[in-house]
């Protein structure tokens, strides 16, 4: 009999459905903090293979670096697993001495022999970030030869060149260099893979947590290390719950279902700030928006126009409204914070200006280029807005909207007329950023390295040898200086129209205190939240 | 003796042939959808390299693994190579979560199945009442409101819908449980088997945590359930308007049946038939993975990870969750054939 069936049913799933809301409304753990990220982006948890902003924010947290420095103030540097170093008269030799008596998460104690191992097993296992290493002149048939322990607790690290020591030291601050317990780490090791299949969902390490599990698009749970030589944290667990949508993550931090939302679009930050139980914080990021004009176009190639451009940019609007105060308007090449870094902004809307540039060039009627836009809602509005301010100059700017895969191949073909995007340095030197804005030393369509200058098909050999200069310069303060000079050159004659660095902003529930926000994503901590 | 045998026989042969043409139909139908996607995912505009390597590796790092993936072959021998592994039953490995791709279906399919499941479940509940309440209420207003309903149903964007209910029964009323599957408190109460927790809780007497993960559930299958409500109540309307009309119906009225049992019994004994079909094509439709509802509420599924694959140019995982979707779709419309058979003698006679 269909119908009595069909009535039991309804009744029972009616029946569940008014018993359900009791179960409801537990509050977040106490001693668990829980995160809604869209951690998405994860393809690795091994330090060697980390390149993404979600996994570099893990590793942070629980891996440490031979050497660190304050989030407040990246100048001043300072061991952590390394207790001294020592440069050697020519300057291309590093002996660091390692603290003793500390340990990882395994118990296994750290020694010379742990960090020896990380560094030269993250230049031969040659993944994405490894360049950060090997640009000190190492191979990995090399790099055994190159760092070399000397003892239970010091080691040598011999460069090819006398580098500028703020960079070394800024490289070793980097995920790529986090220290790894090589005991458990050889443990699984398949084939001569230095454990890189297990560790790639595994963890061994120091930090002030330990990794328990990550699920790929679902969830990462952190536990706190017991081992942790510092001060313990006070939250027993720390997990990132994926949350692909900013309003479901708003709404879970209103209810109470998270403490901290991590991605949050201007109009959630606009509601968000209406809630009395919730806090936002901001702290200043690496990455910088610009516009990169491909030199192989033939209105972009004069000189006049790629200044013009720079005048037909909204900045303040842009940043006050579109972006809600998740950037500032910066129109350098190197971040505010880093060695050297101008913070003037000498570009503002001024389309008078801009059409006599045009005329200049000869072109005083303007012209018609595409844009390839990401389609992110935020990248979408900045190009919709950058559109009518260049249409009063007679720049007819035609947008192409496609998903990051698909502009950024285009971008990297050299394809492209405009594209509109995102850049965030690698470690905290300013080398990470004048390496690509303003380094190019092969600019033939098979160049081997293909940094944002070549993508732009910018050809500036003077330029490159001032910056490969920089980097062997080892008074800081001259040092500085250089990078000031290459900062000016780029903002009058570059085809980057630098406009904006970004800020991050988080939502938290109010009893929420202590989380750091450092420059770069491996800097925020959570090691000292309380709640 | 020798009759029933000869007959039995050229049935047998009968049978055999009808299960090689199936064997075929299944085997071509595969063929075409692997190399559909093959395609479709060669010809979008997207670096694989990309998703593995990221946009700063260096030369050496994007060549070597270029070459690691087999992008320096021609397509047609990525093609085979493809098709050669996949007869072995290796599906490959993902560019992006670098885990075979059947451990990671097996991970996110359980999600969908269970949404979709309880999603079915509901639309059939309700949808099939609502299309025998507006049959029999022809024109009347239970048969409006059915229809508005339904009307509803089909066109409201299912993402702003999701957002709203999160809104009125999650926030204001705390009627239900937000986004995700269970509160973190309960995802250590049981031990996942399954990956279905609604199974996995009861099985392990966990009622507390069965009841979050209902309440979790609820929401999210409702809304599907109310999608294929639509088209169920719709359907089983008319197929129900159809066999009212018949001479049976107004035989057994003259005979003085009562009406309910005209309705309940013998119509809709009759339009179950089709109606099965119908509702196993909802079912394949809503295993597939709802991209916007599971983005919404942050469910693991299978059409999440589909997209994210896609939009990474992860073509192996692509085409592995291509061919999950598409074995769905043969095995319930098999599945629904088998169902003809049982529910219709005809079709039992026929063959």
């Amino acid at each position: 009999m269909i119908h009595r069936r069909t009535l039991l049913t309804a009744t029972v799933s009616a029946l569940m459905l008014s018993a359900a809301p009791v179960t409801l409304w537990a509050e977040t753990p106490a001693d668990t903090l829980i995160q809604a990220w869209t951690i998405d982006d994860i393809i690795s948890l091994d330090p060697a293979e980390i390149f993404e902003f979600t996994a570099s924010e893990i590793a942070g947290n629980t891996y440490e670096t031979l050497i660190g420095y304050d989030p407040k103030n990246v100048a001043d540097i300072f061991g952590k697993v390394a207790e001294s170093w020592e440069i050697s008269e020519d300057g291309k030799t590093i002996s660091f001495k390692v603290k003793e008596g500390r340990s990882f998460a395994s118990g296994n104690p750290i020694t010379a022999e742990d960090v020896v191992f990380s560094l030269t097993r993250a230049v031969k296992l040659d993944k994405s970030p490894a360049f950060i290493l090997t640009q000190f002149g190492f191979t990995p048939e090399t790099v055994d030869d190159l760092i070399v322990q000397t003892g239970d607790y010091s080691f040598d690290f011999k460069m090819d060149k006398p580098y500028a020591p703020t960079l070394v030291l800024y490289c070793l601050t980097a995920t790529v260099a986090m220290v790894v317990d090589k005991k458990l780490v050889m443990e699984h090791e398949v084939n001569g893979d230095f454990g890189y299949e297990w560790l790639k969902v595994n963890y061994a390490g120091s930090g002030p947590f330990t990794i328990r599990e990550w699920r790929a698009n679902e969830v990462v749970v952190m536990e706190r290390n017991e081992n942790y030589a510092g001060d313990k944290p006070a939250m027993a667990r720390a997990i990132y719950r994926h949350i692909p949508e900013t309003a479901t993550q708003r709404l879970l931090l209103q209810q109470g279902d998270i403490d901290i939302a991590r991605n949050l679009a201007a109009e959630d930050i606009a509601a968000l700030k209406q809630d009395p139980n919730v806090t936002l914080e901001a702290g200043v990021k690496g990455s910088i928006y610009y516009m990169g004009l491909n030199q192989k176009n033939e209105f972009l190639s004069k000189p006049q126009v790629r200044q013009a451009m720079k005048y037909l940019v909204d900045y303040q609007t842009i940043a006050d409204t579109i972006m809600a105060g998740k950037v500032e308007v910066h129109q350098a090449f190197l971040p505010k914070g880093f060695l050297g870094a101008v913070n003037d902004t000498p570009f503002s809307l001024n389309v008078e200006k801009a059409k006599e540039l045009l005329a200049e060039a000869g072109v005083p009627e303007g012209f018609t280029v595409t844009m390839d836009t990401r389609n992110t809602p935020e990248i979408t509005a900045m190009g919709q807005a950058i559109q009518q301010t260049m249409a009063m100059a007679g720049i007819k700017l035609e947008l192409i909207p496609g998903d990051g895969g698909q502009t950024l191949t285009k971008y990297r073909a050299r394809n492209h007329d405009i594209y509109i995007g995102r850049w965030g340095p690698d470690y905290q030197d300013p080398h990470t950023n004048a390496d690509t804005f303003a380094r190019n030393p092969d600019n033939s369509d098979d160049a081997a390295s293909k940094p944002l200058a070549w993508r732009n098909a910018w050809d500036i050999p003077e330029m490159t040898a001032k910056a490969d200069a920089a980097v062997l310069e080892a008074d800081a303060d001259k040092r500085a200086q250089m990078y000031v000079e290459l900062q000016k050159e780029s903002m009058e004659t570059s085809p980057f129209v630098i406009m904006f660095q970004e800020i991050e902003v988080l939502g938290e529930r109010n009893n929420v205190k202590g989380f750091v926000m450092g420059p770069s994503f491996n800097d925020n901590s959570f090691a000292k939240v309380t709640k | 003796m020798t009759g029933t045998t000869h007959l039995r026989g050229r049935r047998g042969a009968l049978w055999l042939g009808k299960f090689a043409r199936l064997v075929l139909t299944v085997a071509v139908t595969f063929f075409g959808l692997l190399l559909v996607t093959f395609l479709i995912g060669r010809i979008v505009p997207v670096d694989p390299v990309l998703a593995v390597v990221g946009d700063r590796a260096p030369k050496s790092v994007y060549d070597r693994v270029y070459i690691e993936l087999g992008l320096d072959k021609p397509l047609w021998e990525q093609f085979w190579m493809y098709l050669q592994k996949v007869f072995t039953g290796d599906f490959g490995i993902s560019f992006l979560s670098k885990r075979p791709i059947v451990d990671d279906i097996a991970r996110v399919f359980p999600a969908t199945l269970e949404l979709a499941t309880v999603g079915i479940i509901i639309g059939t509940v309700v949808g099939v009442p609502a299309g025998i309440w507006a049959a029999v209420r022809q024109g009347k207003w239970p048969d409006q409101l059915v229809r508005v309903l339904g009307l509803v149903g089909y066109s409201a964007p299912i993402f702003w819908l999701g957002l709203l209910g999160l809104l009125v029964f999650y926030a204001k009323l705390h009627w239900v449980a937000g986004p995700g599957r269970i509160d973190i408190a309960y995802e250590y109460a049981f031990t996942p088997k399954t990956g279905l927790i609604l199974w996995d809780t009861a099985m392990q007497g966990q009622w507390g945590a069965f009841a979050n993960a209902f309440s979790h559930i609820i929401l999210p299958a409702s809304l599907l359930g109310y999608f294929s409500m639509a088209y169920i109540s719709r359907m089983t309307r008319s197929f129900m308007l159809a066999e009212l009309a018949q001479e049976y119906v107004t035989t057994a009225r003259v005979k003085g049946v009562p009406e309910w049992r005209i309705v309940w019994v013998h119509a809709l004994r009759n339009a179950a038939v089709p109606l099965v079909t119908v509702i196993a094509l909802s079912y394949a439709g809503l295993l597939e993975g709802s991209v916007l509802t599971e983005t919404v509420f942050a469910w693991p599924g299978l059409g999440q990870y589909l997209t994210n694959s896609l939009q990474n140019a992860d073509m192996n995982a692509v085409l592995g969750g291509t061919l999950v979707i598409g074995a769905i779709f043969v095995g319930l419309n098999l599945l629904s054939d088998l169902l003809y058979n049982v529910l219709d003698p005809r079709v039992r006679r026929r063959a």
